[in-house]
């Protein structure tokens, strides 16, 4: 049993479909990351919209980069976030204020960029193939492994100082004595400003 | 719509806008990296919508965008590792406490 040619009762193709509700799942969760109160339902929110990012790469025709996306964002870095809020989480409960008090300014200039980038792109007259070209997973290891073996090995020394570094940064310092500030860090959590 | 390069890019650009306005407004530095995050995806997002568009480039692109994720890894696990440790020192992950240099 095959699919209709169209999405039933709204005539649209399946890949439109598709892509819109991929886009809006994409769009719909950033928004509630940026917006929402609980840093950790940001952060769960932040999954979500990597994983539809992830589903936009299998229809642009890259499988491999949608499975990177799923293992290396969704696995890897979201769990990192999710340590680090957990570390840095207050008992207290989320902080009243979420935004700065200048956050209309940021506002301001996020509108003005993308309104200046979609009229570039709508303006620009794109050399662009009607279809979508599929980029093979051979193809992809090929010129990782042969064009660019040499930013590959350079990516594998970066990667690893990042670890150490990463390592270093956050160890605790045992000869050197926490600096507990806890009268301020409360008070300023209850003002909430 | 889903065929053609321009709604990919204003997906994208919209992303980014997203995750711009989060890096600006918000006050938790853990926030603002993943306001970064949202950023460097949407930047991936363009890259992989001009190699889907562009005969012969659709592998390049995505080799790319493989190295622009493994240095967002890097630069996240850096990120954390220094929020981490400001957050030892002054018991808040929020930015605008940070004003010792300031007072």
């Amino acid at each position: 049993m095959g699919l209709p040619e169209t999405v039933p009762y709204l005539d649209w193709r399946w890949d439109d479909f598709v892509f819109l509700l991929l886009a809006g799942v994409m769009l719909g969760s950033a928004l509630l990351v940026v917006l929402g109160r609980d840093i950790i339902r940001s952060a769960l929110w932040l999954i979500l919209s990597l994983a539809g990012l992830a589903g936009v790469y299998g229809l642009l025709g890259s499988p491999f980069m949608a499975i990177s996306q799923v293992l290396v964002y969704m696995g890897a870095v979201a769990v990192l976030i999710l340590f680090a809020v957990m570390i840095t989480a207050s008992k207290r409960g989320p902080v009243r204020l979420v935004f700065q008090r200048q956050w209309w300014i940021g506002a301001i200039a996020a509108i003005v960029l993308v309104l200046l980038m979609v009229t570039t792109i709508m303006l620009t007259e794109w050399n662009a193939t009607a279809e979508v070209q599929v980029a093979e997973p051979r193809d992809i290891a090929v010129m990782v492994f042969e064009d660019y073996l040499l930013a590959f090995e350079a990516l594998g020394v970066l990667l690893l100082a990042a670890v150490i570094g990463g390592l270093y940064l956050a160890k605790r310092d045992d000869d050197m004595p926490e600096t507990n500030i806890p009268d301020t860090a409360m008070r300023n959590d209850e003002e909430g400003a | 719509m889903s065929q053609s390069l321009e709604a990919y890019l204003v997906l994208s650009v919209l992303l980014f806008g997203i995750g711009m306005f989060g890096f600006l407004a918000k006050r938790n530095a853990i926030a603002m990296l993943m306001s970064i995050e949202l950023m460097l995806n949407a930047v991936n997002l363009a890259i992989i919508a001009f190699g889907a568009f562009t005969p012969e480039f659709a592998a390049r692109a995505s080799t790319f965008a493989l190295f622009v994720i493994a240095v967002a890894a890097a630069e996240a696990t850096v990120g954390l590792a220094i929020v981490i440790a400001i957050y030892r020192n002054r018991r808040t992950p929020l930015v605008d406490e940070y004003a010792s240099m300031k007072e």
